[in-house]
């Protein structure tokens, strides 16, 4: 077939696919229709992370499975690259989705950010080809530059990290200029100053050093800072938006948490850091700081759980938009376990001392993960989906309901599968690797040569297909929720 | 509404809010500036590069219940002496090279990275190289052909060829050398080096 041919019959499938969806994009304001840009192509990229997962994890079982093709190292990478870029894509979609609303006037400098979506998306597009067809390089700058870095979760090359930070720079500007021009609001200011520190905290990863130590010591100051602690204020922000949306609590009383969170989230989290640095060769103080800090860090999480469910009895569940509603109480208590729960079991440096750098970490990041980012994300995509669809109806008696009900079951089953089947595994390895064999080569192989180790890699495979069957159904309900429904959702106000 | 209590009032919660996440950075970036300056590369917790000229041990210490760090006399790499700042050349190349070859999506070091392939913390000292007099021959037949002397330990699971050249391997294994020196306060725990007697 010629090239143009190619390209003829793909117009005409987009044709056909966007007759089918038919989504009417007048139904969004200019803000929201950047913010569904955004969410497309979290969804693509979290397509892209589940299938990299199960390439990865079927290596785990046959480790000649795609050998010198598409080793391990590049589709774990993938894996957990296309995580920590779907969500930020849902993220920054959710404040584009919410700020003209919560500013009340609309967004200042909407083509700069139509441009720096493009431009973001064509990088990341770029930055994932050459993981796939180049993967590594010599031992050179140049190989750090334009290929990857070889940095776990932030591997992008330099040339990615600057158009990253050009991009933030961007998105910053949209907020802080609409905030200024409409109104501020405690939300706002808790937006806009975490928004700062997740930027700044980004060119903190964006150097080489010889020094593996400090490398590692600044590298955990992105990682950390990030995930256990910005990522949490931001979905704090966003749960607090939702939660008057959703469900007409009052600004003052989600604006109170949400400060209370943050003092909460910030007060643990950072000093947190400290869990990171038992044995990277800083000092021993860490022990102290970081265990002692850490085992906070649960405790906001279980604010968060209180307020969701809270404000949801209080309102008697009544809400026009279910799966929505469904998929934050899962954040809620996904956040909790995952990020609280299983960070608690292995932060402590008596036990991490056996546990750090075993399938436990790996147990303990697909729950949070999933919990805490993935869950919030979904429920800001039904949010979305339901506007786009005119407001319409996705409460009791949604035509076709079982999807959404079957795909939140199938894919929190999944995960908590995958996290059950890791978390054997790394007891397992913390027992024989660790504390029997002394961590030796041998050692960690005779761990890995273990039937409960080897049963809880298919286990895990198991679980990660009913992931994937999770989220294509997921992707199904998206596209056909609320599709011929012509009853419209209350409009919920704050009471 | 002046009766409001205090643990219900949002300014008094904005305020705290804060002070206590200035606080906590305050606090972060003054340990911070500690933590490098007691890591940097030369010190105590950090070896100096040169230390790939020496040979490295580790002492389990009854009191402390871990192992320390122990730098004993020469044990020079290739059977070379470098200056310091040859080594730090050398150890640097492995350290980009590691980089570049994506070492982290398979292996961790310092206990972090993934979980498909043995922990690099302390490799240069494992048991697995049988003797020290064959530890940097099979450590380089290894990283440049990693399929014709693969180390599975009946996992099946191979490393694949990454066409290291001889003298990333070279930076590599002085990497790994200098890395097996960090004072990681006794992680991992109980580990036997190659000179440990049985």
């Amino acid at each position: 077939m010629s090239a143009i041919g190619l390209v003829e019959k793909t117009t005409a499938y987009f044709k056909d696919f966007k007759t089918w969806v038919a989504l009417d994009s007048t139904n969004l304001s200019d803000g929201q229709q950047l913010a569904v840009k955004y969410f497309t192509v979290a969804v693509i990229l979290f397509v892209a992370q589940i299938l990299f997962g199960l390439l990865a994890a079927t290596q785990f079982i046959w480790p000649g499975f795609l050998f010198e093709i598409l080793d391990f190292n590049v589709n774990r990478m993938v894996h957990i690259n296309a995580m920590i870029v779907w969500m930020l894509y849902g993220f920054i979609g959710s404040v584009y989705w919410l700020l003209e609303d919560e500013s009340q006037t609309e967004i200042v400098g909407l083509k700069l950010g139509n441009i720096a979506f493009w431009v973001l998306t064509a990088a990341v597009t770029v930055v994932v080809l050459v993981y796939l067809l180049v993967q590594i390089g010599p031992g050179k700058d140049s190989s750090l530059w334009f290929i990857n870095e070889g940095r776990e979760y932030i591997e992008a090359p330099r040339w990615a990290d600057i158009g990253i930070v050009v991009v933030m720079l961007i998105f910053f500007y949209n907020v802080v200029a609409t905030f200024t021009k409409g109104k501020w609001s405690g939300i706002a200011g808790v937006l806009t100053l975490d928004l700062v520190a997740l930027a700044g905290l980004y060119v903190a990863g964006m150097f080489y050093m010889t020094n593996i130590t400090h490398e590692q010591y600044w590298w955990w100051w992105v990682i950390h800072l990030w995930v256990e602690a910005t990522w949490e204020v931001l979905v704090g922000v966003i749960m607090a938006w939702s939660l008057m949306k959703l469900l007409g609590v009052r600004r003052k009383i989600v604006q109170t948490w949400l400060y209370i969170e943050v003092a909460l989230m910030f007060g643990s989290g950072i000093l947190g850091l400290g869990h990171h640095y038992f044995w990277i060769g800083t000092p021993e103080y860490w022990l102290t700081i970081g265990g002692f800090f850490s085992a906070l860090e649960p405790i906001p999480l279980v604010a968060m759980v209180v307020h969701a469910v809270y404000d949801s009895g209080s309102h008697a569940f009544k809400n026009g938009n279910h799966p929505a509603l469904a998929w934050v109480i899962a954040h809620a208590f996904g956040n909790f376990f995952g990020a609280g729960v299983w960070g608690f079991m292995h932060t402590l440096p008596q036990i991490n001392m056996y546990t750090h750098g075993t399938q436990w970490s790996a147990s303990h990041g697909h729950l949070a993960f999933f919990g805490a980012y993935a869950t919030i994300n979904i429920a800001f995509f039904y949010l979305a989906i339901q506007h786009w669809r005119g407001g319409v109806w996705m409460g009791e008696g949604t035509a076709n309901a079982w999807r959404w009900k079957w795909a939140i079951g199938l894919l929190n089953v999944g995960v908590l599968g995958m996290t059950i089947a890791m978390l054997i595994a790394g007891y397992e390895q913390s027992f024989i690797e660790r504390a029997v064999e002394g961590s030796t080569w041998g050692g960690y192989f005779t761990a890995q040569n273990h039937p409960s180790f080897q049963s809880a890699m298919v286990w895990r495979l198991l679980f990660g297909v009913v992931t994937a069957a999770g989220l294509g159904l997921l992707i199904w309900d998206l596209l056909t929720i609320g599709k011929g429904e012509t009853r419209k959702a209350k409009v919920i106000t704050q009471q | 509404m002046n009766d409001e209590p205090l643990w219900a009032s949002e300014s008094f919660w904005k305020k705290v809010a804060i002070w206590v996440t200035a606080g906590s950075f305050l606090i972060l970036v003054v340990l911070t500036m500690d933590s490098l300056s007691q890591t940097s590369a030369g010190g105590k917790r950090v070896q100096a590069y040169s230390v790939i000229n020496k040979k490295i041990d580790y002492q389990y210490q009854e009191k402390l219940h871990k192992s320390i760090p122990v730098i004993g006399g020469d044990e020079f790499l290739f059977g070379q002496q470098f200056s310091e700042e040859e080594a730090r050349q050398l150890v640097d190349l492995g350290k980009k090279t590691s980089q570049a070859k994506n070492c982290m999506n398979c292996h961790t070091l310092l206990g972090n990275g993934a979980y498909y392939a043995p922990d690099l913390t302390k490799a240069w000292l494992d048991k697995g190289w049988i003797g020290t007099d064959v530890r940097e021959d099979l450590m380089m037949k290894f990283l440049m052909d990693p399929e014709n002397n693969a180390r599975t330990y009946g996992s099946n699971r191979k490393m694949p060829n990454l066409g290291i050249t001889e003298q990333e391997a070279k930076g590599l294994i002085a990497f790994l050398k200098w890395m097996s020196s960090i004072d990681t306060n006794g992680f991992p725990y109980n580990f036997k080096t190659i000179y440990a007697e049985e």
